[in-house]
């Protein structure tokens, strides 16, 4: 399954200061939010975990999207996955 | 008989005769009030645009002095005014100029959770134009407790957010982020940078939303986020949550009922001038005065980004850049030089380099001393000439 992922608000600098990529998930699995936030730990991460993630989900502070839509909407953890499904982790910006 | 003068039809017709403003708009718009925190990056180009547009009483609400190292983008700040006049009386004496018909109002103090309700009660609509996390969660808290939507704004680097809290059934900033990100993940202005085309986009786009919620326009940001990227220039318009029922300030049943210790409540300042950290003992310390009298051979770290280590350093000293250090990344050679010899670490405030001496002893069992106070001490008790930023 194809998917886009991208970053913004300075997230992607957790990850290795790519803002957006194509990924390509297995298929032979169900892909949920949570799983997903797993892969991205094990796989795509280069910064410190505790800047991304608190406990299972992201850290307070990132906002989660899929289809430019806020994953609360969209059962958040348990959100499964579609293909090409753009998933979104957006950094709040706090400056002026 | 037209509701306005004469002088004002001839000074406002071109916004008067686009069909969504009217008479009936540019009379609403000379009633309303409208209040701006922070007279910053997004607070020139919110004040001047609402001056511009008529709206009628201004507040402005800054504690801060004018700096040099505003003037890039906050345009209503002169040469003539740094370190001579306060960010509210700067800009105020500006869009006097601008619209002498405006009534503005001077709030020349920090907002806190003391002072906020009476600083804000009698405006209709709150503008957020503040740099920091612990001012914001106030200015939300207190926009919920007192019924005013919240126009807020913010940005750095290539990137602004805009969207409105807080306005007739919609999220407020809480329902959205209820627990304050950790403070080592905050990056702020000072520290990090914005362009100040950004930040008049977004003050620009924050002032467009405050007129169209006097107007009682029908898509005003509300349940919604605005994400402007200047690197790619786009725009994206995200979908968010709508207010939660269980919000812990606008839900149906709030457990916040009055304005709270919000520095306490974020363990940040509320102002974007990095707070003290004290983390070290003594003997992992050292003034920049005993530092300059060191006459062996040593390793002085400075942990600054490698953008801030071009622009300025101490002579000798070598760049290892915060991020770098905490994420593990140092190479054999320079961790063996470090094990042999004394090490020094210096950043701009001294804040940084505490947080790289504690790393280098959990992680390495490298002891070192921090630079107390950093380049800004460096600057004021060792060598006058080096630049500050
Ligand atoms: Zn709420």
């Amino acid at each position: 399954m194809d998917i886009t992922l991208d970053f913004g608000g300075g997230a992607e600098v957790l990850f290795n200061n790519i803002k957006k990529r194509e990924l390509k998930l297995d298929d032979g699995t169900k892909w949920t939010l949570r799983s997903f936030l797993q892969y991205m730990k094990d796989n795509l991460l280069t910064d410190r975990l505790e800047l991304f993630m608190q406990g299972e989900s992201v850290r307070p502070g990132i906002l989660v999207l899929v289809n430019d839509t806020d994953w609360e909407l969209l059962g958040e953890l348990d959100y499964e996955i579609q293909p090409k499904d753009t998933i979104s982790f957006i950094s709040t910006l706090h400056g002026g | 008989m037209s509701q306005l003068t004469k002088q004002q039809i001839k000074r406002y017709n071109r916004q008067i005769i686009v069909p969504s403003i009217g008479v009936k708009g540019q009379v609403k718009l000379l009633d309303a009030k409208v209040v701006i925190v922070g007279a910053g990056g997004l607070g020139c180009p919110v004040s001047s645009n609402l001056t511009g547009t008529g709206v009628g009483t201004i507040g402005i609400v800054d504690y801060d002095e004018v700096e040099e190292s505003n003037l890039h983008r906050q345009l209503l700040h002169y040469e003539s005014d740094v370190l001579k006049n306060s960010k509210v009386d700067s800009a105020i004496n500006k869009l006097q100029q601008m619209n002498s018909s405006i009534k503005f109002i001077r709030h020349n103090i920090l907002i806190n959770s003391s002072n906020a309700f009476d600083i804000l009660r009698d405006y209709d609509i709150v503008v957020d134009c503040t740099d920091n996390v612990a001012t914001r969660y106030l200015l939300n808290d207190a926009c919920v407790l007192l019924k005013k939507p919240l126009v807020s704004g913010s940005a750095l680097q290539l990137e602004g957010q805009l969207t409105v809290y807080n306005y007739q059934d919609g999220p407020c900033y809480r329902c959205i982020f209820s627990k304050p990100p950790p403070p080592e993940t905050v990056q702020n202005c000072g520290d990090s940078g914005v362009i100040g085309a950004v930040t008049g986009v977004i003050g620009s786009l924050q002032a467009m939303e405050v007129v169209k919620i006097i107007m009682n326009h029908e898509n005003v940001m509300s349940g919604k986020l605005l994400l402007y990227d200047a690197a790619m220039c786009s725009f994206r318009n995200i979908k968010l949550r709508s207010r939660r029922k269980d919000c812990e300030v606008c839900g149906d049943n709030p457990t916040i009922t009055k304005l709270i210790n919000y520095e306490q409540f974020c363990g940040m300042c509320a102002m974007d001038k990095n707070p003290n950290l004290k983390i070290l003992s003594e003997n992992e310390r050292m003034s920049v005065s005993d530092y300059q009298n060191i006459t062996n051979d040593h390793l002085l770290i400075d942990v600054r980004a490698v953008n801030e280590f071009e622009m300025c350093q101490i002579k000798n000293s070598i760049n290892v850049p915060i991020k770098q250090l905490l994420a593990g990344k140092l190479n054999d050679e320079l961790l063996n030089e470090m094990r042999q010899k004394d090490v020094y670490v210096v950043c701009r405030r001294g804040n940084d380099s505490q947080l790289a001496v504690k790393c280098l002893s959990d992680k390495y069992s490298i002891k070192s001393k921090d630079l107390i106070g950093g380049l800004y001490k460096w600057n004021e008790e060792i060598d006058n000439n080096f630049p500050l930023y």
